[in-house]
């Protein structure tokens, strides 16, 4: 595995089945009463926020907890982000701190990768977002949903048929995950109003339909994204009606999926927007789950780039030394 | 005023002559000519002879940000890069929109005296668009404007830039137009391409600088005006200014070096030295930019010199300031693109770089002929000589140049200002 998480085309087929074989069996002691492991002790593992995601940050400090690392959380946001030497001070500051990996969220595009690639610090860099680029442990978090309800939490997704639907555009959940899903030999077909795909979208690993309807009755996953109702605005969509109706998830749509079929969201979702209420709500949503499962994720991916040569795990509490 | 012999000098890349420089003036030309008494010799070993450089198109950041570039400073990297005038751009702060802040330019270029400086003149007042500045102030001032240029914005309102055409057209002005649609541009940070939906940059499409070329272009035809055309970057504005030049339409363009060699796809390093505006665009864009430049549609090669200071270029990429120094590497760049691949020979690019450039800022010194009693505006290069970019060595202030550890062709070995040398042996003299 590379040093850094920046995006998911950093990861390889064996890379990302590695991640998700160890997540799962970090997953596990989730259901032991002390859910701690003393595998990253004395490690310093810096979670830093350009921008507010109180859910992402709560998950990958839950992650280098269990894994007992020091965690310490540094809110850039509010500070003079405007000028970009911000992110470099505080790289340097972080640099000095002892930092063994910097989990970054940022507004910008490519902050995460230039915080990799600029000599500033040393560091293993992990993208917890970045502007409408990449979130590549969302993307790990989703495949690793899919695979357990979908291949019983083995192998890869070959041949699976994942849709995901809406703001392809300003998504860094769906460049994430088209890239990964790929790569895990799955396939993908985006669905949006051509408004909200990105010129290129031609060259990506996936398949284009602008009709939900067309796509739905075989569909093995249907990730419904975040649109933004500003959107509307500046006329990517008429109204949220108009959206709504006709890339929405309702439980008419809902029926018209496979029996096994599963329904996604990276959250925080607009109820009654791209997703009724009652179809979040439904035994088919993963929503909850996908919570459940970033903190594995990102434990395995900790773990892994902070080089944990021992394994995760012990059969019991002796690595305690 | 001393007197210099050039021997074997290939003017415009033809056969080897000797070049006698006295007065500020060629005063012969042939070969086997026998230095006058006290006359410096420089052998030129059979490199190259040009008309001194002229760049359309240079930010030397005076007045305002000191901390990125001076007149002094840039006008040392404009002779070291074999230019002999430059047009400093209009977007200083305060902005050259009076008759006094080009005054103010136009004494700094005097007192550096390494290279003539001719500002530009803003086309509205602060580059707002909102109304004309005073263009015939500025022209009748000591700097004697000519070029009329809101670079770094877009003059968009149709009213507005067609009475500027109309204006200048009372002292042969002209408006040099920085080509971008805002609306279609909000918050752009690279070409909208592949690479952008990739990367997930806002995209900047090459249609809002087209749809501003080809309005302009149709708005320079009805009033009968001259339009120059700033740093042309794709495929499309190359046919718009191909067709409108077939129409008989006193339009002008220029290229930029980079716009020549880079693509978008070095982007994907979201390293800012390669945000620039108008942003990098495809490999195809490329190509139509070096064949319209080899056939004349683009009539002149332009730096759009752009310095930066080290803290708004190191730092992420949305925050990031837009563009890259051009002048020390320019004729490199023109050299490895267009003569090394056989698209154009040395006068061709003594005609791009200098002639041309000379004639539609109206600059009469300068891009003339290498002849006997003209003024002796000169610069000899050697092609021959490869050279790895080494920022921190570069005369400008600043350091953002694209081209950083690379190997260039060429290498400017003098360059002469009316018979006074201000390079010598590649050095400021
Ligand atoms: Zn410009
Ligand atoms: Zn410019």
């Amino acid at each position: 595995m590379k040093r850094h998480l920046i995006s998911a085309a950093d990861l390889t087929r064996d890379d990302a089945l590695l991640i998700l074989d160890t997540a799962e069996e970090l997953a596990h002691i989730a259901e032991r009463p002390i859910k701690k492991l003393p595998t990253l002790r004395g490690r310093t593992v810096v979670n830093l926020f350009f921008e507010d995601s109180t859910r992402t940050r709560i998950s990958f400090e839950a992650a280098a907890k269990r894994l007992s690392a020091d965690v310490i959380n540094f809110s850039a946001k509010g500070s003079s982000v405007s000028k970009g030497e911000s992110l470099k001070d505080t790289a340097l500051t972080l640099q000095a701190m002892g930092a063994d990996a910097v989990v970054i969220r940022h507004n910008a595009s490519g902050a995460p990768h230039t915080l990799a690639n600029s000599g500033w610090l040393r560091g293993s860099v992990v993208n917890a977002g970045d502007g409408t680029h990449e979130h590549p442990t969302q993307a790990l978090l989703d495949a690793f949903t899919m695979r357990r309800r979908l291949n019983a939490g083995k192998g890869d997704l070959e041949g699976r048929r994942i849709t995901i639907v809406g703001d392809v555009l300003h998504s860094r959940v769906a460049r994430s995950n088209v890239l990964l899903l790929a790569t895990l030999g799955a396939e993908v077909t985006l669905v949006a109003p051509p408004t909200l795909l990105p010129i290129g979208i031609e060259t990506w690993p996936c398949e284009v339909s602008y009709d939900l309807d067309a796509v739905l009755a075989k569909s093995d996953a249907v990730m419904m994204l975040r649109v933004q109702r500003e959107r509307m605005n500046a006329s990517y969509f008429p109204t949220e009606r108009e959206y709504s109706r006709r890339y929405g998830l309702d439980e008419k749509r809902m029926a018209a999926l496979p029996e096994h079929a599963i329904v996604m969201h990276p959250g925080p979702m607009n109820r009654g927007m791209e997703i009724a209420a009652d179809v979040a709500d439904s035994p088919r949503s993963t929503i909850v789950e996908q919570v459940t499962n970033g903190v594995s994720v990102r434990m395995a991916v900790l773990y892994l780039l902070l080089g944990g040569s021992e394994p995760a795990i012990t059969t019991s509490e002796e690595t305690a030394k | 005023m001393s007197t210099y012999l050039i021997r074997n000098a290939k003017v415009l890349g033809g056969d080897a002559q000797d070049v006698l420089v006295s007065d500020g003036r060629v005063a012969g030309l042939g070969t086997g000519l026998t230095a006058p008494e006290g006359a410096q010799v420089i052998e030129a070993d059979g490199h190259v002879l040009l008309p001194g450089l002229v760049d359309l198109h240079t930010h030397l950041r005076e007045p305002g940000r000191e901390d990125a570039e001076t007149v002094e400073t840039g006008t040392r990297a404009a002779a070291l890069g074999g230019f002999t005038a430059v047009h400093a751009m209009a977007n200083t702060d305060p902005v050259a929109d009076t008759a006094g802040v080009v005054e103010q330019v136009w004494r700094l270029g005097q007192q550096a005296g390494r290279c003539d400086v001719h500002p530009v003149g803003a086309v509205t007042v602060g580059l707002a668009g909102e109304r004309l500045a005073e263009l015939g102030a500025m022209h009748e001032s000591a700097a004697n404007v000519k070029v009329f240029s809101d670079d770094g914005k877009c003059v968009h309102d149709a009213v507005l830039m067609r009475r500027a055409l109309e204006y200048v057209k009372a002292f042969d002005g002209v408006v040099a137009q920085h080509a971008q649609e805002p609306r279609l541009t909000e918050g752009a940070q690279m070409n909208e391409g592949t690479v952008s939906g990739v990367l997930g940059l806002r995209g900047w499409p090459a249609v809002a600088e087209e749809a501003i070329i080809a309005r302009d272009v149709l708005l320079a035809a009805h009033v009968g005006s001259r339009l120059h055309v700033c740093h042309v970057s794709t495929a499309g504005s190359v046919e718009i200014i191909r067709w409108a030049k077939s129409k008989g339409w006193d339009v002008t363009a220029e290229v930029t070096p980079h716009h020549l060699l880079l693509t978008d796809e070095l982007v994907r390093t979201y390293d800012p030295v390669y945000k620039v505006n108008p942003p990098l665009r495809t490999a195809e864009d490329v190509t139509a930019l070096r064949e319209g430049l080899a056939d004349g549609t683009i009539d002149a090669v332009a730096t759009d010199h752009a310095p930066h200071p080290s803290e708004d270029k190191d730092c992420e990429w949305a925050v990031a300031a837009m563009g890259m120094l051009g002048l020390e590497t320019a004729l490199s760049i023109v050299q490895q693109t267009m003569v090394d691949t056989g698209l154009l020979d040395w006068a061709g690019v003594a005609d791009r770089m200098s002639v041309r450039p000379a004639r539609i800022g109206r600059l009469d010194g300068h891009g003339r002929a290498v002849a006997v009693g003209e003024p002796a505006n000169l610069v000899l290069v050697d092609p021959s000589a490869r050279r790895t970019v080494e920022p921190s060595e570069l005369a400008s202030r600043s350091g953002n140049t694209p081209y950083a550890g690379m190997e260039l062709p060429g290498r400017v070995v003098a360059t002469f200002l009316r018979g006074v040398p201000t390079v010598i042996d590649g050095k400021l003299a």
